[in-house]
């Protein structure tokens, strides 16, 4: 059979011979990679107290992105939601009021919006199709939790600070 | 003396095809289909005197005709030229008629918003297509687009006159369909705008067609405004036995499970409605139980539209009853308590106009 690549290794199936019988060096051999690897650098740091930098296009969880003025850039288009290959995007769409122009950028915005972060995966996708730069993706990652219940990140959990009243909502 | 009628033979980019005298060129390049079909924004072959103003249309005539060869000196417009026999038209074999389309495009879209993300047009919209297909990637325009304010034509209609090209379709359809016309275009040049006289409610039966005719976003339907994206929602054939005796009743709604949010009239391969449908129809039968659903519409594959790839899904057979010996699996996780999207208690579609806040906050109490 051709190989694939020049490293594939025959099967030795010759019997072993007196020395490979003791087990004795292979164990010690083995034994001394382990050594080794005691004193080596460790690949893995112990994660909660110590956290790794991410790079900077790591695609964490999304938030929603406000204007300078501190309203809602979202205007409900569904670009992100058709985009979305695990459809974890919900949303549903309202006209603006006259009076809630400082809330909102547009004349449609997303009264609700929705991302199951079961569902994601993560890939960008929604990023990528905004065409208000609305939604973006930050450096950190859904917390783990024992029920499924808190990962409908609705819009008070995604949308940013206001930088006006910087109260939050 | 039954003579056969005379057929002029005309070539379309290499493509011969045989007309009757009279026929303008763009229908005879809608004969033999395909690429070779001029895009017409202002064009209707279903109202009397439409076409010629937008266009976009504009084709290169190589050869007059049999009797006299000479080209024509300029690009003219195919929905307003008659064939000639003999004729040799170039459309998309001519460079300058690429060249001239890319800069209709650019003029179309000089005071065209870009809004598409709020237009409810947006992803059946004619203008979209063709600067998808034939625009430029930017525009050189530097000034200010012109805008106006939003009008309520009637309490169905929402006129967006931003939006608006001019093509006049729908005061041809308000013409050439209801019993009156009631709106038209005011002022000119730079200024000129559709408008009712003193805004002038659009009531008269049948106005509802102006929306469909419309080729751009700038009069929508008020019962479906901001409700969904037309790619969320599911075409579907249907009819009704109408007690208008001028309406078909045959129409598409668009659906979303059971709701039915928006209920247009049939459109062909070239964005024409089929058969006009009354405003009864249209904005008040918003309710499955009130059509008979023939099946789903054929959509082009490349259309936004079918990307929810509704057509011949096949539902594979759930295993997991058969497995766990019929019991049900146990359900964890009920999407309701947590998602506040797509509740049970708060229909949309049945909202009367655009959703608002408080249509939202009521249902949270």
């Amino acid at each position: 059979m051709q190989t694939l690549t020049n490293r594939a290794k025959p099967v030795d199936r010759r019997p072993m011979t007196f020395m490979e019988k003791m087990y004795i060096p292979a164990i010690a051999k083995g034994m001394g990679i382990t050594l080794k690897h005691l004193f080596q650098r460790k690949a893995t740091v112990s994660f909660p107290e110590k956290k790794r930098q991410f790079s900077p296009v790591f695609r964490g969880l999304h938030v929603l992105n406000r204007d300078e003025e501190g309203r809602e850039r979202c205007t409900a288009c569904g670009l992100c939601a058709v985009a979305c290959p695990a459809e974890a995007i919900t949303m549903e769409a309202a006209e603006r009021k006259p009076g809630e122009e400082h809330l909102y950028r547009e004349e449609k915005y997303a009264a609700r919006y929705e991302i199951n972060m079961l569902r994601c995966i993560f890939c960008g996708f929604c990023e990528e199709a905004c065409p208000k730069d609305a939604v973006y993706m930050s450096e950190t990652f859904a917390p783990a939790m024992y029920e499924r219940k808190g990962f409908i990140y609705g819009k008070q959990d995604l949308l940013i600070p206001n930088p006006k009243t910087s109260s939050g909502k | 003396m039954a003579e056969e009628k005379k057929l002029f033979k005309v070539k379309i980019d290499n493509i011969s095809v045989e007309v009757e005298p009279g026929t303008t060129i763009l229908n005879a390049a809608r004969g033999i289909g395909g690429d070779v079909v001029p895009p017409a924004m202002c064009y209707y072959s279903k109202l009397q005197g439409s076409g010629g103003k937008c266009r976009t249309c504009l084709v290169k005539v190589t050869k007059g005709s049999e009797a006299d060869p000479r080209p024509m000196p300029k690009l003219v417009a195919s929905c307003r030229t008659t064939v000639m026999d003999g004729m040799e038209v170039a459309n998309i074999t001519s460079p300058e008629v690429l060249e001239a389309r890319k800069g209709i495009v650019e003029f179309l879209l000089i005071n065209h918003p870009l809004d598409c993300p709020v237009c409810d047009q947006a992803g059946e919209c004619d203008l979209q297509d063709l600067s998808y297909e034939h625009g430029a990637e930017g525009t050189r325009y530097e000034f200010k687009r012109r805008t106006f304010d939003k009008i309520d034509l009637g309490d169905h209609i929402q006129l967006h006159m931003t939006r608006c090209i001019l093509c006049y379709r729908c005061v041809f359809t308000a013409d050439q369909l209801t019993a009156s016309r009631e709106h038209g275009v005011l002022d000119r040049g730079d200024h000129s705008q559709i408008s009712t006289y003193i805004q002038n409610n659009l009531d008269n039966d049948f106005i509802g067609n102006v929306i469909d005719v419309c080729p751009v976003g700038a009069l929508t339907d008020k019962t479906a405004r901001f409700k969904n994206r037309v790619w969320f929602l599911k075409p579907v054939d249907a009819h009704r036995n109408c007690d208008n005796p001028k309406c078909c009743g045959k129409v598409a709604l668009w659906m979303r499970g059971d709701e039915v949010f928006r209920v247009t009239a049939r459109k062909d391969q070239y964005g024409e409605v089929e058969n006009w449908i009354c405003d009864t129809c249209r904005f008040e039968k918003k309710d499955v139980k009130d059509w008979t659903i023939e099946g789903p519409r054929k959509i082009d594959r490349h259309s936004v539209i079918s990307q929810g790839h509704y057509v011949n899904t096949v539902k594979p057979k759930d295993p997991l009853v058969e497995v766990l010996d019929g019991r049900q699996p146990k359900l964890l996780f009920d999407i309701h308590t947590q998602s506040e999207v797509n509740r049970p208690t708060i229909d949309l579609s049945k909202i009367d106009g655009p959703a608002h806040s408080d249509d939202f906050n009521k249902s949270q109490s």
